[in-house]
């Protein structure tokens, strides 16, 4: 075997192992968000979740990879649209590309390869919106949501900054998806809360918020060292290459930010609420690692230490900030993947270090230095307006989706069903069959 | 002295308990109970075989008061229970022959209270 296809070989296998491990999230997301609801709903989102993996695969294959990678405009990809199945000559690239998903060219591997690795990205964007409509929302209208994410919402803007579209041309980054993935997630499930409401009985009547209780905390905890270890796969394997220097650079800053990220969230918790909450420790380490997913590649490793401590902090906060605007989420996705999308997102024009990114084999050539770094504003700018376009774009468009399926078949589920639970309601029967569960609320 | 049982919807349980704190009533026992009356059940499914499931979860109540008491704690319960609705539940009271605390040995009257 020559050199170039023993390149081939092992960057495909890097690729697809990195995807596997980002699937693997699934299961993460499935128990954290089952553990922190009531065991009267767990049917329901253990269903969310392990369907909402098949519809991704189903609409990305169809239309979502073709109007993200498709050569197109700024805006939407336009060729190879459906299934996939535009011309293409990987692991060809750069001048030797002849294809028309050209934004994926930098890297060498066979195609299958790059539309797996995107697929479970998209995957991971849908996944998240399960988790805030948890526990009152009708199955149906969740599933047509999630067709209408992977299909549309999450491909135009993953147009825009990874599919060669206008933020990409003004040097946005955005290196393994703090926008492009949770940001978007997040947007989205704030939308559909909107339009929910919360809970009934989460929020009283003199305005103090009744704390619903998660049912199983060894579940949630499961789920957040799986989320942890898929992380892994989520940023190293962003690289879509086995660059050493660069993937190893970057499992150190991704730990070192969700590591950081837990302590600081236990402290805030101990602080704030008098003891550790559980809840808030792993809330933490998922809001490090949301937060270190877009400067990843572009910082220093003390820096990405920062940026995971502030993560801790500003999801407890969060937590506390969107109780008070009685915006219901059960298990604090808002406070994860939109507080943190939008601050990691903000972070690579703090943080970014052109001399890091030269080290590591970063491409960086549209990039600038963050603030803190050589104290230039530029970056943060363009950062600040790439926050605040995917912010006006993905709200109006899943308002607009939610909406139309709220006048249409509704999106809650009758107020006795919420109270019977949506396990037997929607999927007529319950998780813990033979146990005695103590259901007061 | 008087037993107080009452059935009620799980998810009334916080009104119950805050209507009877008002009454200044702040002694009972909660258990888990399954339980049928008009309501009727639901229907389950487990891969394709049916069953109707006519006992729902319920939440019964017990509560040992003295005579002077029998009506606030009544009210108090039918106040944070009733929604009009078929399934609100039942109160049973039944005469209480005698009651122990176990820490001193009083009896009666100033054992419940």
């Amino acid at each position: 075997m020559d050199s170039g296809s023993l390149k081939i070989a092992l960057d495909t296998m890097w690729v697809l192992l990195t995807a596997f491990l980002v699937f693997f999230m699934n299961l993460g997301f499935a128990m954290v968000e089952s553990g922190l609801c009531r065991a009267k709903n767990t049917v329901n989102i253990l269903a969310k979740n392990f369907i909402v993996f098949a519809i991704s695969t189903l609409a990305y294959w169809v239309l979502g990879f073709g109007l993200m990678y498709g050569n197109g405009n700024a805006l939407i990809g336009l060729q190879g649209l459906f299934f996939a199945s535009g011309a293409d000559n990987s692991p060809a690239t750069g001048e030797a590309y002849a294809g028309v998903y050209s934004a994926l060219s930098w890297t060498g591997v066979p195609f299958w390869a790059k539309f797996f690795f995107q697929l479970v990205f998209c995957g991971t964007a849908a996944t998240i919106v399960s988790g805030a409509v948890a526990e009152r929302i009708k199955f149906k209208s969740f599933l047509l949501f999630s067709i209408a994410i992977c299909a549309v919402i999450y491909p135009v803007t993953g147009h825009w900054i990874w599919g060669g579209g206008w933020l990409a041309s003004m040097g946005f980054f955005d290196f393994a998806g703090s926008s492009v993935v949770h940001s978007v997630g997040g947007w989205c499930a704030l939308a559909g809360i909107l339009l929910l409401g919360p809970r009934i009985g989460k929020y009283k009547s003199d305005g103090s918020v009744k704390p619903i209780y998660g049912h199983n905390m060894s579940t949630a905890t499961l789920g957040v060292f799986v989320l942890w270890f898929g992380w892994f796969g989520f940023n190293p394997g962003s690289t879509m290459a086995a660059n050493a220097e660069g993937i190893a650079h970057i499992a150190m800053t991704t730990n070192l930010a969700a590591a950081m990220a837990v302590l600081s969230a236990t402290v805030t918790s101990w602080l704030l609420q008098k003891k550790p909450d559980l809840s808030m420790i792993l809330n933490g380490c998922l809001a490090g690692l949301v937060a270190i997913t877009a400067p990843c590649a572009f910082v220093s490793v003390g820096s990405s230490a920062i940026i995971g401590l502030v993560a801790g902090v500003l999801v407890v906060l969060s937590v506390f900030f969107f109780d008070k605007l009685k915006i219901d989420d059960p298990v604090g996705a808002l406070s994860v993947h939109l507080a943190n999308g939008v601050f990691g997102t903000l972070a690579v024009g703090l943080f970014a270090d052109k001399a890091v990114c030269a080290k590591i084999g970063t491409d960086s050539a549209s990039l600038s230095n963050g603030l803190f770094v050589d104290g230039t504003w530029k970056q943060l700018g363009t950062q600040a307006l790439g926050v605040v376009a995917v912010a006006g774009y993905v709200l109006a468009a899943a308002l607009i989706i939610w909406g139309l399926i709220k006048a249409v078949m509704g999106l809650r589920v009758k107020k006795d069903e919420e109270l019977a639970g949506l396990d037997i309601g929607e999927h007529g029967n319950e998780a813990y069959s033979g146990f005695q569960i103590f259901s007061n609320m | 002295m008087k037993l107080i049982i009452a059935y009620i919807q799980p998810y009334r349980l916080n009104d119950v308990k805050q209507e009877l704190f008002k009454a200044k009533v702040y002694k009972m026992s909660v258990t888990n109970a399954l339980g049928c009356g008009q309501q009727m059940g639901y229907h389950e499914s487990y891969r394709g075989a049916d069953e109707e499931v006519n006992l729902l979860k319920k939440v019964r109540l017990e509560i040992a008061v003295n005579d002077g008491f029998v009506q606030p704690t009544i009210d108090a319960i039918v106040k944070g229970a009733r929604s009009g609705q078929i399934g609100d539940g039942k109160i049973f009271v039944v005469p209480l022959g005698e009651c122990i605390r176990i820490r001193t040995g009083e009896t009666g009257g100033e054992a419940i209270g």
